[in-house]
């Protein structure tokens, strides 16, 4: 019995060492380097969004070093595998303040994730990038914001429907987890402050990872056979959304009669998929890998040859890393140093190109200046922009939609130096983490 | 466009024989002039033109309508050709003098086309044209347009889907057009459609109340989603004895539909029971028969679709005409492939832990996250291309209830891979050998049976049929590391609620929880509804701890 386990035991142990050597990348370094941690998910279920992300990161990072580093400094990556399991992201990003002393962290996808890491870069002082879309209700000192807020995609797609396409009737349609739910919150009112009827929407949550959509598909037909021109805002996430819009066409729904408008499907969920029953549908993003820019032109061509791959796609999340690395770079030469505290008051401000042609800016809420984008899905996996916002939308953070956070603002200039200020009691603090 | 052909002809006569040739180059020279540069023939034509030359001005997609609207007006056939390109994304502008052509891709050029007459009119790089954008809300608006143009066309076919067209959307000044087109009409289906396009265009008519209570009828009697999508809107805004009509017809079209709300209901339970039971039938034998709590179930699922995947992939480069049979030849494939590796488990690992339950647990958890990240290092992350043959996509509809095809496949298919199975078990000596040693190991040792290779073969069987699952689940499910995490838990539960070690118990456990979910997801939503299942299944194993068949008398295990 013993041996046998013991035996096990090592196998195991074995077994959990393979897994981690490709994963851990300890260069040597020669002389002093600025360190830059990189906390995505490697393997588990969510190595299949962030690990273009970590690459993203590294490829960043070669191309400041080939530009001369920073402050006379090459930079270094430091990359770590939380394995999609979130009590591991905060372990892991406390391994990377306190133990490998990074200078900022460009990390996490999932909103729990992000909420699991907050204590530990507040307690040690450092800085994070986050740049995926999320739901808001949230400004922390040490949190850059790079993604969409839900004003930065989420309204602007409803926007779109109601006065480009006439949708009166709405099916909200998410996985049932804190981004869905709040977005869909904030839609909601959004809908209901437009003269939307309550019997005009649907809600409808699904568990991780659902795979039968067969009764939900013929509820969402049903609903839009009532004579009101009808769509989908789908905050589905990751794997289901295959499924979801395989039964779509399947029971013959085209994207003209009933299109579904989504917030997380991307170039990269649709690189070397069946894209038959998506064409037509609609995606809301800040930026898309066909927008027509000489930045990301040269972007994607440098993008593809440091990944020596001619097919790799590029996707919203990946420009807002650039977007965040290339700020973090310009507030750290402005402040001269890579102290936290420089760097986050430094950074207010600053601006950096984007990928669509823009210059990005950093907002005293910690949230960044973004167009909005509705993109088409074509056959080949790619989105054609239909309709854009005409200038720059400022992330909002508080929702303006929401009874208990439409008072509260961020901003994290001195002298006020508060992510949930009320502006009607004119007192930092109320609802939130803060 | 055959007008400045026709008038070429005494250009021919007026020439001298002798020079035959160099008029006939000469000719092929002028007439392809004439195709591509010579003002319009007609006036109309000219009109037409002047109407499609405003879609290079057109700023967004309100003016690009007002355009299409404009064409539709029309009325002429020439239209539809423009109109189609432009649903399709295949309209273009030159940038240089805003000429609107019919454009194709050909690698970094555009080919054009005139946009009437579809004749060449050379090649544009990508850069020098704007293509004119097209969103839902104008396919639609040119659906509709052109389903009024079509209405007359030769094609069975194309008349019906004109007829469905003005079903959908109704217009008073369609009865007209549809009276004309039913009257010369020969075919029965679709007259039977245009009558109901025309039932639907007298409603929002001035027509006096009986045609509209004649319309009322004709479109209650449809029954469908659509013909009480149709009434519903339209007995908001009616009044008198016509509200009370399309009331009445609402109210008995509603209730003909909960019917077959639960008819649809039953086939979606049984769909997904289907699917449960292909998830769990490999379990059945490793976990039901073998004992063995093996937690790498999933990943031989995984394995089966991910060697679809593989077999599609050398389809697709080397011989594509196969592509239909590609699930075909996917599907022993995946059989040897997770067999193999449920083989290499159970020598490997397995046969070292019998009777240690907790540490097979651990054990097969472990090689289930090798397999996994394994997986995940030579494919990478992302969900991989798996594709429906043509014969398993689409529906069909009996009534009011649509079938997917991939669904009745599915369901088809895992009926027949249970009775395989069974035959297998029940009626060849190498299941009875396996039965045997199940029930009494020594005893069966005894009579000179190995053992060992009954159950490394038992083994491979579960984990090979969990392969075949795999292929089947390809076509439904992402083909990513993950998919096998998805169905382990509920394959156990279809296992353990059905009675360990009895396969009819599987097939009944499978689909009574499949229709039992998808009876309580309406009211109860899917996140509920699998608790709710979760609960009633924990609830029934208190009552009944070894399931709906127990093996009746010695326990596998003693």
């Amino acid at each position: 019995m013993r041996g046998t386990f013991s035996t096990f035991g090592k196998f195991l142990f074995a077994s959990a060492v393979a897994a981690g050597l490709g994963l851990a990348t300890p260069a040597l370094a020669q002389e002093e380097t600025i360190k830059v941690g990189v906390l995505h998910s490697l393997s588990g279920t969510m190595a299949i969004s962030e690990t273009t992300l970590k690459d993203t990161m590294l490829f960043l990072i070669e191309e400041q070093n080939k530009k001369g580093g920073l402050l006379g400094k090459k930079l270094e990556a430091v990359v770590v595998d939380p394995a999609s399991d979130w009590p591991l992201f905060a372990e892991k990003a406390r391994e990377l303040i306190a133990v490998d002393k990074v200078s900022a962290v460009f990390g996490c996808w999932t909103s729990v994730s992000r909420k699991s890491v907050l204590p530990v870069f507040e307690e040690l002082n450092s800085v994070l990038f986050y740049p995926v879309q999320y739901e808001g209700e949230e400004s922390q000192r040490n949190v850059f914001y790079t993604g969409a807020a839900p004003n930065q995609q989420a309204i602007p797609a409803v926007d779109y429907l109601m006065n480009e396409e006439g949708v009166e009737r709405w099916v909200l349609a998410g996985t049932d987890y804190v981004y869905p739910q709040t977005t869909n919150k904030i839609l909601q009112a959004y809908l209901e402050s437009k003269g939307v009827a309550k019997e005009d929407i649907m809600i409808n949550y699904t568990p991780f990872g659902h795979s039968d959509w067969q009764t939900i598909v013929t509820d969402i037909k049903n609903f839009g056979s009532a004579g009101k021109k009808t769509a989908v805002v789908s905050t589905i996430n990751g794997d289901a959304n295959v499924p979801f819009y395989k039964e779509l066409g399947n029971q013959g729904i085209k994207a003209e009669d009933i299109p579904v408008v989504a917030f997380s499907v991307g170039e990269e969920e649709l690189a070397g998929l069946d894209t038959a029953p998506l064409v037509g549908h609609l995606t809301a993003w800040n930026y898309f890998q066909s927008v027509d820019t000489p930045e990301n032109t040269a972007f994607i061509d440098a993008w593809r040859a440091f990944t020596k791959n001619d097919k790799r796609v590029t996707n919203d999340p990946m420009e807002a890393h650039v977007i965040g690395f290339n700020m973090w770079v310009k507030a750290v030469e402005k402040a001269g140093t890579t102290d936290p505290d420089a760097v986050i008051d430094s950074i207010i401000g600053v601006s950096v190109p984007n990928l669509t042609g823009d210059l990005s800016s950093m907002m005293p809420n910690h949230h960044i200046t973004k167009p909005v984008l509705i993109g088409e899905i074509q056959a080949d996996g790619q989105m054609e922009t239909v309709w854009e916002t005409s200038g720059l939308v400022v992330g909002d953070e508080w929702s303006d939609y929401l009874p208990d956070s439409k008072d509260l603002i961020a901003d994290w200039r001195a002298p006020l130096s508060c992510g949930n200020f009320n502006v009607a009691t004119g007192k930092c603090g109320g609802k939130g983490i803060n | 466009m055959i007008l400045p052909a026709l008038r070429c002809p005494p250009l021919i006569l007026s020439l001298s024989k002798g020079h035959k040739s160099a008029v006939f180059a000469f000719l092929s020279f002028f007439l392809s002039l004439l195709v591509v540069f010579t003002s319009p023939a007609s006036a109309d034509e000219a009109a037409l033109r002047a109407i499609i030359a405003k879609f290079a001005a057109a700023q967004n997609f309100k003016a690009t309508e007002a355009v299409v609207q404009e064409l539709a007006a029309t009325s002429d056939p020439a239209v539809e050709r423009p109109l189609a390109a432009l649903a399709e994304g295949d309209l273009y502008f030159r940038k240089s003098d805003s000429a609107v052509f019919i454009g194709k891709e050909a690698g970094q050029a555009i080919k054009l086309a005139d946009p009437l007459t579809s004749a060449e009119a050379g090649e544009e790089p990508k850069a020098a044209v704007t293509k004119i954008k097209v969103n839902n809300a104008l396919r639609r608006s040119i659906r509709d347009a052109l389903g009024g143009l079509t209405l007359g066309s030769p094609d069975a076919n194309a008349r019906i889907a004109a007829a469905d067209t003005m079903f959908k959307t109704p217009v008073a000044a369609n009865v007209e057009a549809l009276d004309a087109a039913i009257a010369k009409e020969t075919i029965g289906s679709v007259k039977l459609k245009l009558e109901q396009a025309r039932a639907s265009s007298v409603l929002v008519s001035d027509l006096p109340e009986d045609e509209k209570l004649a319309a009322i009828d004709v479109i209650a009697g449809i029954g469908s989603r659509d013909a009480l999508s149709l009434l519903t809107g339209y007995e908001t805004g009616a009044e008198g004895a016509l509200k009370d009509a399309a009331s009445a017809a609402v109210a008995s079209m509603n209730s003909t539909l909960a019917l077959w709300a639960s008819a649809q209901n039953v086939w979606y339970g049984l769909s997904l029971g289907s699917v449960l039971l292909l998830a769990a039938i490999g379990l059945a034998i490793t976990f039901g028969v073998m004992g063995v709590i093996n937690m790498a179930h999933g990943e031989m699922v995984m394995l089966g679709a991910y060697t679809t995947f593989i077999v599609q992939n050398i389809i697709r480069t080397s011989f594509p005409g196969l592509f239909d049979w590609s699930l075909a030849i996917a599907l022993p494939l995946a059989f040897l492939v997770s067999g193999a590796v449920g083989l290499a488990i159970e020598r490997g690992i397995i046969r070292f832990l019998y009777g240690r339950p907790l540490e097979t647990l651990l054990a097969t958890w472990g090689v289930s996250l090798i397999l996994q990240q394994a997986v995940r290092s030579i494919f990478g992350p992302t969900n991989r291309e798996v594709g429906n043959p043509s014969w398993m996509s689409g529906a069909f509809d009996i009534g009011e209830l649509s079938v997917t095809w991939n669904r009745l496949w599915i369901l088809a298919f895992s009926l027949a891979v249970f009775f395989l199975l069974l035959f297998v078990m029940k009626r060849t000596s190498w299941g009875l050998q396996m039965r045997a040693v199940t029930a009494n190991r020594r005893m069966a040792s005894s009579m000179g049976i190995r053992t060992p290779w009954v159950d490394a073969l038992t083994f491979a069987l579960g984990s090979g049929i969990a392969g075949i699952a795999g292929v089947a689940l390809s076509q439904i499910d992402n083909v990513s590391p993950n998919l096998g995490q998805g169905y382990i838990i509920d394959s156990f539960m279809v296992v353990v609620f059905g009675g360990v070690g009895n396969l009819w118990g599987t097939l009944v456990g499978a689909f009574s929880l499949g229709v039992l979910n998808k009876f309580l997801e309406p009211y109860a939503g899917a996140v509920l509804g699998k608790i709710l299942v979760l609960v009633l299944i924990i609830l029934f194993i208190q009552k009944r701890p070894r399931g709906l068949f127990a093996l009746k008398g010695r326990a596998v295990e003693a």
